[in-house]
């Protein structure tokens, strides 16, 4: 059966893809965010993933208003990143592993998760920065299933609800009938808002607390409301849905690999974790 | 119970289904601009390119005006709008700065002093 070997979260502002392609990693700037990047790359060349499963959130690049799942899953051979309007580079597209993509599925859908599945799914900033960060080569070295939680559409689905999709996630990958190595990553967050008269938000103490719950207490964070997530980390901020969710598919007591938080990168509370499987 | 019940959180208008209903054509015309076609369509002729997506007179005033406050009143979902801001070549802490009635300077220092 497949193994995971750890999990991974990271902030995704597309802002880190400009700094990315105009060389700014040690500029003062960006320095204090992507040297946290060092330790995780030495972990991940160490451990050796053979696959990745990517929980993130799409911003207008696959989904529109039109068709707004909840949760999706990528079955797709290969995943093309796009213009997303806002000037980034568009990366190299990423391999799937449509096997684990069905296995997944299948799994989900037996665990009463009405998921949508995308034979075709373009990719956005969320999913392609934190491969970036991971494994700066181009193309991403190793292959990845995208699984979507809209963020975009309010009712957003609950904390407990995404840390519910996280265990079956991970069940599955343990069911998964391979012996490859599986790190589960999960992209977003920290507090931010973009939008409105409160634009600028950040709440340190919440993140720092966050960060440490997800060590030490994963659900924590599933005792509030969407609408308290948003008062209490802003609009943007309740992309730490995927963090619990990929918490939530490695349970139990994780080893430290590296933490790093660092304000600000663009209007965002940067976050880094990197948790290894005992 | 519905999200209408729920106490407001000051300078926050959560993206729920009357702000999906409200914005659908100001979000969709914003969606576009994932294309480069699209966005220099808009360039050559912005009131033909609102025409097409059938902008109402409030949404168009707050394109016209670069109003983010007002677009996100006309039903404006951030994401969206931040593809507009883009083809005006600006970027958050610009659309930070105008929301909050500060200077892009005086944003950028509001975010640095919570570290």
């Amino acid at each position: 059966m497949a193994r995971i070997v750890g999990m991974l979260t990271t902030s995704h502002v597309p802002a880190i893809g400009g700094a990315i392609a105009k060389n700014l990693q040690q500029d003062a700037y960006w320095k204090p965010f992507f040297d946290g990047f060092l330790p995780v790359r030495k972990w991940l060349d160490e451990v050796k993933p053979d696959v990745a499963v990517v929980l993130y959130n799409d911003h207008g690049l696959n989904f529109f208003l039109d068709k707004m799942p909840t949760f999706s899953v990528g079955a797709a051979p290969e995943y093309h990143n796009a213009d997303e309007g806002w000037g980034i580079p568009t990366l190299a597209p990423t391999r799937g592993d449509v096997d684990l993509s069905w296995h997944l599925i299948n799994h989900l859908i037996e665990r009463d998760f009405d998921i949508t599945t995308c034979q075709e799914m373009l990719v956005d900033h969320a999913f392609t920065i934190p491969l970036k960060l991971f494994w700066p080569q181009s193309p991403c070295p190793i292959p990845a299933v995208p699984v979507c939680i809209n963020t975009v559409q309010f009712p957003l689905p609950s904390a407990k609800r995404c840390y519910a999709l996280g265990e079956a996630v991970g069940d599955a990958i343990r069911n998964w009938d391979s012996d490859k190595k599986v790190v589960v990553i999960g992209t977003g967050g920290l507090s931010h808002q973009l939008d409105g008269e409160r634009a600028g938000f950040i709440n340190k103490d919440f993140d720092l607390k966050f960060m440490d719950s997800m060590i030490n207490d994963p659900k924590w964070a599933t005792q509030f409301s969407i609408h308290e997530l948003v008062e209490k980390t802003g609009t943007q901020g309740v992309e730490l849905l995927m963090w619990l969710a990929a918490r939530a598919a490695v349970p139990g007591t994780l080893k430290r690999v590296h933490t790093n938080y660092h304000i600000p990168i663009s209007n965002t509370a940067s976050g880094l974790m990197a948790l290894a499987t005992l | 119970m519905s999200a209408t019940k729920l106490p407001p959180i000051p300078g926050t208008t959560p993206f729920d289904g009357e702000q999906a209903k409200k914005g659908y054509a100001l979000n969709k015309m914003c969606f576009s601009f994932n294309s480069a076609e699209c966005r220099a369509e808009f360039l050559r002729d912005e009131e033909a390119y609102m025409k097409k997506y059938s902008l109402n007179e409030e949404q168009a005033a707050g394109i016209r005006a670069r109003d983010v406050l007002g677009l996100i009143r006309a039903g404006g979902n951030a994401y969206y709008l931040a593809k507009f801001a883009g083809i005006l070549g600006l970027n958050m802490q610009d659309i930070g700065a105008l929301q909050t009635g500060m200077t892009v300077e005086q944003f950028k220092a509001k975010l640095a002093a919570y570290a």
